[in-house]
């Protein structure tokens, strides 16, 4: 059921660029791929946030340093995306290492504010980034270059490159999550105390968790900056890393596709309202605080829900 | 480098701070007692502003305009603790986070709706001239009186919490939930009440720096993660760890602000300088609550024992 339910999902989005294209949507072929990479980065933060347990307020640093990474490489005369690329997940993996380092010594609500406070002070710092853009930000000439002769400046082309690694990603975070290490970090986040004492290293794993969930957002802020073209210090001012957080939340947290449904749903939410009124945030705000009133588990706990209704009904 | 130059941005940074301490008082109160992270809190603060500049074009005059808003903004801020709030106080800190920040969205667009994007607040006219402070040393009236103002309500708020029996009642709250629960404290009404102190603050808070910043749609947002840096540092629940975090990141902002990109210059190469000093002054006060929770990871002033 599940399995098919994927599959199906899949199948629609491979077909949709040659649907829409035919019928003029292009538009709506950019605005896929800029759901799909913001699903990746709402994908990682459900690693460390979901599975993790821990309440990461400043994600979008990392996929602002991707975003930074790519756009100074262009900037400086390089596009090869195999160098920025690998090098723009390296940065984002390595601010990581360092936020986590110090974050992960502080518990609950104050880890929360500590990553606020990072992400706050690298937000600061690309504002500073005079050379680059600083308030403004910078607008990139081009796309990263693969070659092969493969063109990511065709959208079509670019969605397929999203696309295709957000699967990858999904894949390798389902595969990870369902090895040993998911079921550590897992059962650290249900009780930290009783893991150590059985003598797993937590804070190493923990750090380790959010490396890999800060490395992803790398990632998307990479496609990110490709996808817009542009890249500018509000990618990572904090109110970014609370739209990450709602997505995860509004899929549902710790959930696999908990982050691609969120992502989606958010912004598909904002893309048919800001259609039809400027003032789009209204009722996209008032069916936020309803799902939080009335489906505490958030989307996938509502069809969740039903299909389990469904099931005891004997259907 | 003069020292009357380094008096007037200290006072600066006490006025900031002092304001700051409004925001943060509410939202302490709120997070200690009630276990409950509120976004929405910077939402208060600009419906504030905006009632204030309302009333004070409806009115003409500034201070019967600041009254209006208070009672109006706390008003707002109980009818939300009944109708919403009420309902997350049971749940985690995520589901909390996703409610208020719907609200955020909710609130700013209400605000575009009913008043625009932005709308003007000056200064009284009384307050708009500079005083003499020392030889020397000439300082805005109008900052002169926030400054008052924000001692003024940082006493009375005191008074109300270590003298007065409800004062008692919201430290008990904040020490301990449950225990003042069992001992027969209406703690659903204690919490509406809070609530609407807090949005007094807020309000206060809000028409008071109107004039100095801009009343527009999305003041609260920078101000919220001022005032939760405040409350993280002082300790939370803590009103006194509040009042001191608030001066803390006042003083260490508007100095840093004004001092930072100067002494930078006298150290690296202009270019550098001029990129890193604006930085680095904005981060000072996130490595300021870095290092304090490195070094007291409860904050200066915890509250819970």
């Amino acid at each position: 059921m599940r399995r098919a339910l994927t599959l199906a999902a899949l199948a629609a989005a491979v077909v949709f660029p040659l649907v829409a294209k035919p019928l003029g949507w292009e538009f709506y072929i950019g605005f896929a791929s800029r759901t799909l990479i913001y699903a990746l980065a709402a994908s990682s933060l459900n690693l460390v946030l979901g599975y993790g347990g821990m309440l990461s307020f400043g994600h979008a640093a990392f996929v602002g340093a991707g975003a930074y990474t790519v756009a100074v490489f262009m900037a400086e005369g390089i596009a090869s995306a195999w160098v920025a690329w690998p090098i723009a997940i390296a940065v984002a993996a390595a601010l990581a290492v360092a936020i986590g380092a110090v974050s992960l010594r502080t518990r609950g609500v104050y880890f929360i504010m500590i990553t606020l406070a990072f992400a706050q002070m690298i937000y600061y710092i690309a504002v500073g980034m005079r050379a680059y853009g600083g308030e403004e930000g910078l607008n990139l000439p081009t796309r990263s270059q693969i070659g092969f002769g493969v063109d990511l400046k065709d959208d079509v082309t670019f969605y397929y490159l999203v696309l295709a690694v957000l699967a990858a990603a999904l894949c390798g975070l389902y595969r990870l999550i369902h090895a040993r290490f998911g079921r550590v970090i897992e059962a650290i986040r249900e009780n930290e105390t009783r893991m150590e004492a059985i003598g797993f290293p937590t804070y190493r794993y923990k750090l380790v968790c959010f490396v890999i969930g800060g490395a992803l957002a790398g990632a998307a802020g990479a496609l990110l900056a490709n996808q817009n073209s542009y890249v500018n210090p509000n990618l990572l001012y904090w109110t970014q890393s609370g739209e990450l957080m709602i997505m995860v939340i509004l899929g549902g947290v710790g959930y696999h596709y908990g982050g691609l449904l969120g992502a989606v749903a958010l912004l598909v939410l904002e893309e048919v309202f800001s259609a039809y009124t400027i003032h789009w945030q209204l009722p996209v705000g008032i069916i936020l605080l309803g799902i939080v009133l009335f489906a505490p588990q958030g989307l996938v706990g509502i069809a969740g829900r039903r299909f389990l209704v469904r099931r005891l009904a004997g259907g | 480098m003069s020292s009357t130059l380094i008096l007037e941005q200290a006072l600066n940074g006490l006025q900031f701070g002092l304001m700051l301490f409004l925001l943060a008082a509410g939202l302490t109160l709120v997070f200690g007692i009630m276990d409950m992270i509120n976004l929405a809190h910077g939402s208060l603060y600009m419906l504030g502003a905006f009632l204030a500049a309302t009333f004070a074009d409806l009115t003409g005059s500034f201070w019967l305009a600041v009254l209006l808003a208070i009672a109006g903004t706390a008003l707002i801020g109980m009818v939300l603790e009944l109708s919403v709030l009420r309902r997350l106080y049971t749940r985690d800190h995520l589901s909390q986070v996703l409610a208020t920040f719907a609200l955020i969205l909710i609130a700013n667009e209400s605000v575009r709706i009913v008043w625009g994007p932005q709308l003007p607040l000056n200064t009284p006219v009384a307050l708009s001239g500079p005083v003499q402070l020392l030889p020397g040393l000439t300082y805005s009236s109008y900052r002169l009186v926030i400054i008052a103002v924000g001692l003024a309500v940082a006493m009375l708020l005191y008074f109300v919490i270590a003298k007065t029996k409800a004062g008692m009642l919201v430290r008990a709250g904040a020490s301990n939930r449950e225990m003042a629960t069992a001992m027969g404290v209406d703690i659903k009404r204690l919490f509406t009440l809070v609530f609407g102190l807090g949005a007094a603050l807020c309000a206060i808070a809000g028409a008071m720096l109107g004039p100095l910043l801009a009343v527009q749609v999305g003041m609260g947002e920078s101000i919220l993660i001022l005032a939760f840096v405040v409350i993280v540092i002082g300790g939370i629940g803590s009103v006194r760890g509040a009042v001191v975090g608030a001066i803390l990141v006042g003083v260490v902002d508007t100095i840093g602000r004004a001092f930072i990109p100067a002494l930078l210059r006298e150290f690296l190469p202009p270019q550098l300088a001029s990129a890193g000093g604006p930085a680095l002054a904005s981060i000072m006060i996130y490595i300021l609550m870095v290092a304090i929770l490195f070094w007291r990871p409860q904050g200066l002033f915890p509250a819970r024992g």
